[in-house]
């Protein structure tokens, strides 16, 4: 067994034996087991990074095993530059969720900490799939843990969010099936990503498997028009849900517009970006716009996340290794941001259980410690230099500039908003005097919530000072991939 | 002259047929309300039976006996097997049920279901027209019986009724057909009416008016749009475990006697059957999922569920032929027969969990009645979570594969119709996933009505276990059961 299956793996027996044995009057041992597995999922994707060999953008850590021999479905799975750090990620975004989830959820501990844990193999299995069907079952599978954990620890109307996330995402996915199977039909009957990466298509056909791909990976990033689902989903999902959400979900999406839209239908991305920029954009500047204006918190940061994921796609579709590269760090850095965001907001719901920014005001005065690290997460937020947030913006906005001065300016001035809703939210909930009795009787974070806010805030603060290891070990691929995509494939 | 081979193709046939009797007879003797005797000795039979017919299969070889009125191939064999196996199952299922409803003062549903069972294999090898009628109506006479088994109960007669009434028009249907295409082609045989067709000899509007009667004959039999009416009714109508083994098991043979008469016996007709069938699946898919949405009944949504499912299986058997070209038929019809068993299978656990949660005198089908079931019993809510979920095709459970087959099948015939039907039907099935979702919802987001929790005598527990897990592990690696059944398929097209 490969390193990579057990990152796969390794959480999902966990989450299995979690759910077969844990029992409700035993959560304390329940906790502890699912933190235990968390970690060591974690552990066993360390040596992927030290293993990984720069300079070379073929796959790495490959393994391949026939697994549905009658359709040629393999069990093919490896990573690039383009994907490590995803793996990574998830792995480490699970075991701050595990922590976040710890004395917070008191009913079903078990299903709640499994199906987290088996998230999040299925998750890092859609990174590292090179099959792709494979691809699919992973990416499809996701939908059920997450339907349980909106519908289960979900808000009020959470059984409105848990329907919407569900069906919503299906609607996309189901014409990507279509679009996966007229591939392995066309290719001569094989699901082999590469293979299908080298297929000659003609301009028609293109198009239509852009747009089939497209519906499935926009709902997920989400882009504007279809990102409706995002803030109510968000709102309704506990804690725990919305992070991983925001920081691995929504990467799925724009992950797959680079394993599979890009590559496979190269002439159609290449004909349609204007559209892809002109929707990204928009996402950037209208719905930061919708931000600003928030009542609600978790919805607030879901707006932020569609807007911080237009900086992807626009990333993507200009072509160029400083928009690509951009838009993947930009992904990384959000998985941080926007899961540090929410488990910020979640420490405070757990104490007033109000997500309203009215019910806050002066959160300062009570809990020091807590601010600093919001504050801290807020500037990332914003994109301030010296922050994970800043990196991949700016890079991401060079390259726009390097294609077109507008549009790098557009972009650019976009910026302006997130740091307007971010900075507002702050003042109004941190800054100022204490507000009222909740605030008031407010304690600060104990040491449980300290660790998790602190393994963000490393990761946010080292990801912005020095960010040479994610881009190093991305360059390689992302060349490859941008001097494949430049090339045309009609035949 | 009836040689030693003819006998051989139609051991477990006879073995079940006397043990059906011996049974009927046996059980005369039995005195306990439960019936472990009668119950524990009709298993031992079918499992003998089971072993036989997958020992057949394995085999592989194709046995033509009494004068090629019957045959005995591997895919027949196959879906004998896997149908002893679904009887089993659902007998074990049914018991405590049957016997909490006063079903058991007899040992009528052990005797009546072996020869319901009897009648599916007669279906199943069938190989002249008539033999393939008398086992139909084998096998809905027993059922008829069956539905009818509660006698003092006033839906189920009323069920029983009904299921009659449109059955015995069904069977006159596909008796009437019959008698056309042999009037037609001059012979009852599976065989000698392909190759009569095939001259180009006969008058192609005699074929297809007989046809045309056939396939609405069979239609009505697997219950799919507009010949569904008695489906919902039944379903709901019909005692549970009535319903399991009406909805359960027939399906394989139904699924034979499609291949039997429309493939091995009217193949170069398939262009005229083709069209029919993509009628009736459009309209199954679409009436089967909406009707679906509105329903409040567990029993009656999964009746219109299983309408949509039958679409499906339909999708896949009329993409066979593209063009007069028959290169992709195995593939075609090798997806509808994996599509069929893993039906069948996923059926019988999420039966089993409505037959496991009825206690005495109470049904356990409204969608309600299974509020909080994951505080109650999570396993049991785990099994009935995965069934869902697979009749919804998502992976990885084993629905997902079967949808993934027919929908591989369709495309690749290459045709922007089917390529459109394929779009369509998975948009039917995003319609399915909402109604399969809301009974999830009920199970895991709910609260609890009744804080009782569920128990199940041991077989119940263990088999219904084995079955829910099979549906995801079946998911996790079903290239076993694909190969099984494309090999069967090639075997059956190539002879």
């Amino acid at each position: 067994m490969g390193l990579l299956s057990l990152a796969i793996w390794t959480p999902i027996v966990f989450g299995v034996v979690l759910l077969a044995l844990g029992r409700d009057d035993q959560a304390r041992s329940v906790r502890w087991v699912a933190l235990i597995g968390a970690v060591v999922s974690f552990l066993v994707t360390l040596p992927l990074y030290f293993g990984f060999k720069l300079g070379t953008a073929s796959m790495q850590f490959v393994e391949k095993a026939p697994w549905i021999e009658r359709f040629n479905v393999n069990y093919h799975i490896g990573v690039d530059g383009i994907s490590l750090w995803f793996v990574l990620l998830t792995a480490f975004i699970n075991v701050v969720v595990v922590i976040a989830g710890w004395e917070v959820i008191t009913r079903r501990v078990n299903q709640y900490m499994g199906a987290f844990l088996i998230l999040s193999g299925l998750m890092i299995g859609v990174f590292c799939a090179l099959d792709g069907m494979l691809f699919y079952v992973f990416f499809e599978a996701t939908l059920i843990p997450m339907y349980l954990i909106i519908g289960i620890w979900g808000g009020p109307n959470k059984i409105y969010a848990a329907f919407k996330f569900f069906l919503y995402t299906l609607l996309g996915s189901l014409l990507m099936l279509i679009a996966l199977i007229f591939l392995y039909v066309k290719s001569g009957g094989s699901f082999d990503l590469a293979l299908w990466h080298k297929l000659p298509l003609d301009s028609a056909t293109q198009t239509l498997l852009f747009f089939a791909f497209f519906a499935a990976f926009s709902v997920k990033v989400p882009m504007w028009p279809v990102h409706t689902w995002l803030p109510d989903v968000h709102v309704e999902a506990p804690t725990g849900g919305s992070a991983v959400l925001a920081a691995i979900m929504l990467k799925l999406g724009a992950y797959g517009f680079l394993r599979f839209s890009l590559p496979i239908a190269p002439d159609a991305a290449r004909e349609w970006a204007w559209l892809m920029i002109a929707v990204s954009l928009i996402a950037v500047i209208y719905v930061g716009l919708v931000a600003l204006v928030q009542k609600d918190m978790k919805k607030l940061v879901a707006y932020s996340s569609v807007a911080h994921m237009g900086f992807v796609t626009l990333g993507f579709f200009i072509f160029n290794d400083l928009g690509v590269s951009g838009g993947i760090v930009q992904m990384i850095a959000h998985g941080f941001v926007s899961a540090a965001m929410f488990l910020s907001i979640g420490v405070l719901y757990d104490r007033v259980h109000s997500r309203e920014i009215a019910s806050y005001g002066g959160v300062v005065n009570t809990m020091p410690k807590f601010t600093a690290f919001a504050l801290l997460f807020a500037m990332a937020n914003c994109g301030l230099p010296g922050t994970a947030g800043f990196v991949g913006e700016w890079m991401v906005i060079l390259g726009a500039v390097k294609s077109n001065f507008w549009l790098g300016f557009a972009s650019a001035s976009a910026l302006i908003f997130g740091a307007a809703y971010t900075l507002w939210m702050f003042k109004r909930v941190y800054l100022g005097p204490v507000a009222n009795q909740h605030v008031k009787a407010l304690a600060d974070i104990n040491s449980r919530e300290f660790v998790m806010l602190a393994l963000l805030a490393i990761a946010v603060m080292y990801m912005g000072i020095y960010p040479k290891p994610f881009t190093d070990v991305m360059d390689t691929s992302v060349a490859e991939l941008l001097k494949h995509v430049a090339l045309s494939k009609l035949n | 002259m009836i040689d030693k081979l003819s006998w051989i193709s139609v051991y477990p046939e006879i073995i079940l047929l006397i043990m059906a009797c011996v049974i009927a007879l046996v059980d005369l003797g039995v005195k306990s309300p439960r019936r472990t005797k009668t119950y524990l000795l009709t298993l031992l039979t079918l499992a003998v039976v089971a072993v036989l017919q997958a020992t057949y299969a394995i085999g592989g070889v194709t046995l033509y006996g009494f004068g090629n009125m019957v045959v005995s191939d591997q895919m027949g064999n196959w879906l004998k097997c896997f149908a002893t196996i679904a009887v089993m199952v659902t007998l074990v299922y049914g018991r405590p049920y049957a016997a909490d409803r006063d079903m058991m003062r007899g040992g009528e549903m052990f005797s009546l279901s072996m020869f319901a069972l009897l009648g599916m294999f007669v279906m199943i090898s069938g190989n002249n027209f008539l033999v393939i009628y008398l086992g139909l109506e084998l096998l809905t006479l027993s059922s008829y019986a069956l539905v009818a088994l509660r006698r003092d109960n006033a839906t189920a007669t009323e069920a029983a009724m009904k299921y009659f009434v449109l059955g015995a028009l069904a069977s006159g249907f596909l008796l009437y057909g019959m008698s056309m295409m042999y009037g037609a082609t001059g012979s009852l045989d599976v065989n000698a009416v392909f190759k009569a067709i095939n001259s180009g000899q006969i008058k192609h509007q005699v074929l297809v008016f007989g046809l045309v009667f056939i396939v609405a004959g069979l239609a009505f039999k697997l219950g799919v749009v507009p010949f569904h009416m008695w489906i919902p009714d039944v379903y709901q109508g019909a005692p549970t475990a009535v319903t399991l083994l009406i909805g359960g098991a027939p399906k394989l043979a139904a699924f034979a006697i499609f291949i039997r008469l429309l493939v091995e016996g009217m193949l170069p007709l398939a262009i005229d059957w083709q069209q029919m069938l993509m009628v009736l699946s459009i309209g199954s898919l679409l009436i089967g999922n909406l009707a679906a949405i509105a329903q409040t009944n567990l029993k009656r949504m999964l009746a219109f569920s299983t309408i949509s499912q039958m679409g499906f299986v339909l999708l896949g058997l009329m993409s066979g032929v593209v063009n007069d070209n028959i290169h992709s038929a195995a593939n075609a019809y090798s997806s509808s027969m994996f599509y069929v068993i893993t039906y069948v299978l996923t059926t019988l656990a999420s039966f089993g969990v409505i037959l496991l949660l009825a206690r005495d005198g109470f049904e356990s089908e409204e969608i309600s009645d299974f509020a909080g079931l994951n505080e109650r019993s999570p396993l049991y809510a785990a099994v009935m979570a995965i069934c869902l979920f697979s009749l919804a095709g998502i992976p990885p459970m084993v629905g997902f594969y079967a949808k993934l087959s027919v929908l591989q099948a369709l495309i690749a015939s290459g045709q922007a119709v089917h390529i459109g039907l394929a779009v369509f039907a998975v948009m039917m099935s995003l319609i399915g996933a909402f109604y399969y979702l809301r009974v999830v919802k009920v199970m895991y987001f709910d609260k609890p009505i009744t804080a009782s929790t569920v128990s199940a005598p041991l077989d119940v527990r263990a088999v219904l276990s084995v079955n829910g897990a099979l549906v995801l592990v079946l998911g996790l690696v079903p290239g076993g059961l694909m190969t099984l059944c494309a090999n069967a398929i090639v075997q059956m097209l190539g002879t």
